[in-house]
């Protein structure tokens, strides 16, 4: 649960980032004893003055037997010995190496952080182009505007089209049934005609227009022959 | 600074008795003195870039010595002389 009205990061962030190691340690003298306890006593006493205190304690400890002289001493002086030699000799390598994997770390952590901040580089200018297109948005609305005009104007075309077919259709109809009520008026009334004339001759008149059918084909008949 | 903020090494030996009397003896208050210590010696020997032999020996320095005065009385028994 999120108290809101708690304030959000009004301090420093104490965690990040984190301040870098510091390079060498406190100084010690001899491995075992800290450089404060030398400057401590050196106002008063010198140079000299931590070794003396040092051997004057040494003995006072030897004299008095409250550091008893054993076994234990010699094993832990030639300890020492093993324990002082091999810190002299191997001492640089292993710190040269801890240096390496140190290194190491660091440089990995390193190439995460510059990966990290390429992507988003490239995705801020990504972003930037993005916004550089929207801005041609007009062309595109211009364009369909356009598109979508022509759409409209071919269906009209197209719907006036059909318009004027269907019209052209009926009124062929219109004329196409006059004609051939026309046609068919002229027809009936030739054969009416047709068939009034030869209902009109009589078979008199038959008989009289073979008669002389036969006279003319005769008088046509002895021309012909006399031509021959 | 203020005599119960600053740390210990820099109290001076007239203050010293001013200085005890400020600090609290409750449990919590030795657990937060017995942390702090040790994260400041961690701090100023052993989480460094470069830390040489000093940090883990004057551990063990500490560590015989304590150990020595542990066993004292056993070691009494194997002196050499018996009078100092």
């Amino acid at each position: 649960v999120l108290h809101t009205t708690r304030p959000l990061h009004t301090t420093q962030q104490s965690l990040a980032p984190v301040p870098p190691l510091p390079e060498k340690g406190g100084e010690v003298r001899h491995g075992l004893i800290p450089e404060e306890f030398f400057q401590f006593l050196y106002p008063k006493t010198g140079v000299t003055g931590p070794y003396m205190l040092g051997t004057g304690l040494l003995l006072y400890l030897l004299s008095k037997e409250i550091y008893v002289v054993n076994h234990e001493t010699v094993a832990a002086a030639s300890i020492l010995t093993v324990i002082v030699y091999a810190v002299k000799k191997f001492g640089p390598d292993v710190a040269a190496f801890a240096d390496k994997l140190n290194e190491e770390k660091i440089a990995t952590a390193l190439a995460m952080k510059n990966e990290a901040i390429q992507s988003l580089e490239t995705a801020i200018k990504e972003e930037k182009k993005e916004q550089w297109r929207l801005e041609g948005r007009n062309y595109l609305f211009d364009a369909k505007r356009n598109n979508i005009a022509m759409l409209l104007e071919a269906n009209y075309r197209e719907r006036l089209m059909m318009v004027y077919n269907e019209v052209k259709k009926r009124l062929d109809y219109q004329v196409a049934m006059q004609t051939l009520k026309r046609q068919k008026e002229t027809d009936h009334m030739i054969q009416w005609v047709e068939k009034n004339v030869v209902q009109s001759i009589t078979p008199q008149q038959q008989k009289e227009s073979i008669a002389k059918c036969i006279l003319d084909l005769k008088a046509l008949s002895k021309s012909a022959h006399a031509a021959v | 600074g203020l005599l119960w903020e600053r740390p210990l090494m820099e109290v001076r030996l007239g203050e010293l008795h001013a200085w005890i009397s400020t600090c609290s003896f409750s449990p919590q208050g030795l657990l937060g003195a017995v942390q702090k210590a040790w994260s400041s010696y961690c701090a100023k020997y052993i989480h460094v870039r470069q830390g040489g032999p000093a940090g883990i020996s004057m551990l063990l320095a500490g560590y015989c010595l304590l150990s020595y005065g542990w066993n004292y009385q056993h070691f009494k028994r194997h002196r050499w002389r018996k009078y100092h």
